[in-house]
């Protein structure tokens, strides 16, 4: 296979600790937007899901600004979420290498990922993560809008708002799951990957150890000093 | 508004028990609504306006009676014409008054998902707290009659009170008391029942309605407003009354199954990465275990 004839050597233990820029200030920008607008819907969302979790609607103002400021926070999640589409797009086409990586997943998943294939800036989970979010924001969206002006859907073609309630609810859970395991990711299990979304850089190593073929890409062009 | 006197059974968005849970009162309340003496005078709607405080609305004309497609968020009550053909060819002017049903089984308080927005009272009035209604509308998707509206300036949903606060100090609804011909009455829901039923069983044996009968269906657990209806079998003929209403089946399973399933789910998604935090810990760069860092 093409991809593993192209196996840079490891950085040097001098070189290792060098920076590269992971993330552009647009992309955490974005990024932040997205998380902050996100964790809005998903408080007041399950608030309104739940007797059980409504006080989470007091926490962000109480029942009706909570209610009022949803639809208006999706609609800047969504807006956020085509601006990765456009951003990303390209980076998150799943490869060849994702194929071979993604057989070899349980090394991935047992944290033996010196076993594992090269990749290049994403790998398979965060592309199937954005994707499945990219897909879900437009049922949200949608389907939300329906929620929203309820009563601008006719008595007639009352099946639309049942409908509704359905898509918004399964892609809502759907969201939430992929959610769970993103944080999860993101902030305890792959050391650095928090850092690199806030601060933007990552160390060389850690570049080489989870995106290698990225790194060699990257390094090709321009690497940064600390 | 919140009725002192009336205790509440059930409570929309509400965690844990309900105060009035369990309490037994022998008196539901019913309006009967006899659509084969209705003339269609529109007493009863000027009556709830006045009454509620609201003003006349703008008429519409499409060369019916018809003066307004459908009740608002500041008219609860309206009167349904439908000249209706009937199989001979013969005309029937149809006349319904549409409001709000008070279902024993209320649709818009499975669907609220705010503390106390909707109440059911132990006489079986179901009446919205505006002052808890945070304005998402679902009860509008759960309402089986197309009922809930929603007032765009203050974000709040209304509906008919079967005039909660007259009945609380034991004075019939504005629109019993307004009506001319005494089609419309109010009682017991047994006591309209009995009525009811005399009057379909008198236009079945002395008048050419073999199909008259009462509707109180039976999908919404029955409701605090019955008609007689010279045809129970066409009730769609009468503004679109459903012929076999019940609360959504997405709403039935939104609010029950789905949401302990996906209580579970993001519980289970929660555990599952604290388990595996616990089982594998964290990928780091740089430690003995990454030769990749340690070439």
């Amino acid at each position: 296979m093409s991809v593993s004839q192209t196996i840079a050597s490891p950085p040097a233990a001098s070189e290792s600790g060098r920076t590269i820029i992971r993330y552009t200030l647009t992309e955490r920008i974005n990024h932040w937007l997205a998380a902050l607008t996100y964790i809005y819907c998903l408080m007041s969302g399950l608030a309104f899901w739940s007797p059980y979790l409504f006080w989470m609607a007091t926490v962000l103002g109480g029942g009706p600004t909570a209610r009022f400021w949803h639809p208006w926070f999706g609609l800047i999640f969504t807006l956020s979420v085509f601006c990765m589409y456009t951003t990303w797009q390209t980076d998150m086409g799943i490869t060849d290498a994702d194929r071979a990586w993604k057989k070899a997943i349980d090394h991935y998943f047992r944290n033996e990922d010196e076993m594992l294939p090269p990749i290049g800036r994403f790998n398979y989970g965060q592309k199937l993560f954005f994707w499945l979010m990219f897909y879900g924001v437009i049922v949200l969206l949608i389907s939300g809008l329906g929620l929203w002006f309820v009563e601008s859907i006719p008595w007639s073609l009352r099946w639309l708002r049942y409908l509704a309630i359905f898509l918004h609810v399964t892609s809502a859970l759907a969201s939430i799951g992929a959610m769970i395991i993103h944080v999860y990711m993101g902030t305890a299990m792959v050391r650095g990957g928090f850092t690199s979304m806030v601060l933007g850089k990552v160390t060389a190593a850690w570049a080489w150890t989870h995106h290698r073929l990225w790194y060699e890409r990257i390094t090709q062009q321009k690497t940064f000093p600390d | 508004m919140s009725q002192a006197a009336l205790q509440i059974v059930k409570i929309s968005g509400h965690a844990g028990t309900v105060p009035g849970a369990g309490v037994e009162r022998a008196e539901q309340v019913c309006k009967l609504v006899d659509t084969t003496t209705c003339i269609g005078c529109k007493a009863c709607e000027v009556a709830c306006l006045e009454w509620n405080g609201y003003t006349f609305a703008e008429t519409t004309f499409d060369n019916t009676y018809q003066t307004m497609p459908q009740t608002a968020w500041n008219y609860w009550n309206l009167i349904k014409f439908n000249e209706h053909e009937r199989e001979d060819g013969t005309l029937q002017l149809l006349m319904r008054k549409d409001q709000c049903m008070h279902c024993a089984d209320p649709g818009c308080l499975a669907a609220c998902p705010a503390d106390g927005a909707i109440v059911q009272y132990a006489n079986g009035i179901v009446d919205f707290q505006q002052q808890n209604c945070i304005g998402c509308g679902y009860c509008v998707s759960g309402c089986p009659f197309d009922i809930p509206k929603f007032n765009p300036s203050t974000k709040k949903m209304f509906k008919c009170t079967l005039c909660a606060d007259r009945v609380t100090v034991g004075l019939e609804p504005a629109c019993i008391k307004a009506c001319p011909t005494g089609c419309l009455h109010f009682g017991t829901k047994d006591d309209m029942k009995v009525l009811a039923e005399g009057r379909a069983q008198q236009l079945r044996e002395h008048f050419d309605f073999k199909d008259a009968g009462v509707y109180d269906p039976a999908g919404v657990g029955g409701t605090g407003v019955i008609y007689v209806l010279h045809d129970v079998k066409n009730p769609e003929a009468y503004g679109g009354l459903p012929r076999d209403p019940h609360v959504p089946w997405v709403v039935r399973i939104w609010k029950g199954p789905a949401k302990w399933l996906g209580n579970l789910a993001m519980v289970g998604g929660i555990l599952g990465v604290t388990l595996h935090y616990l089982r594998f810990g964290p990928k780091e760069v740089g430690t003995s275990k990454d030769k990749g860092a340690q070439p």
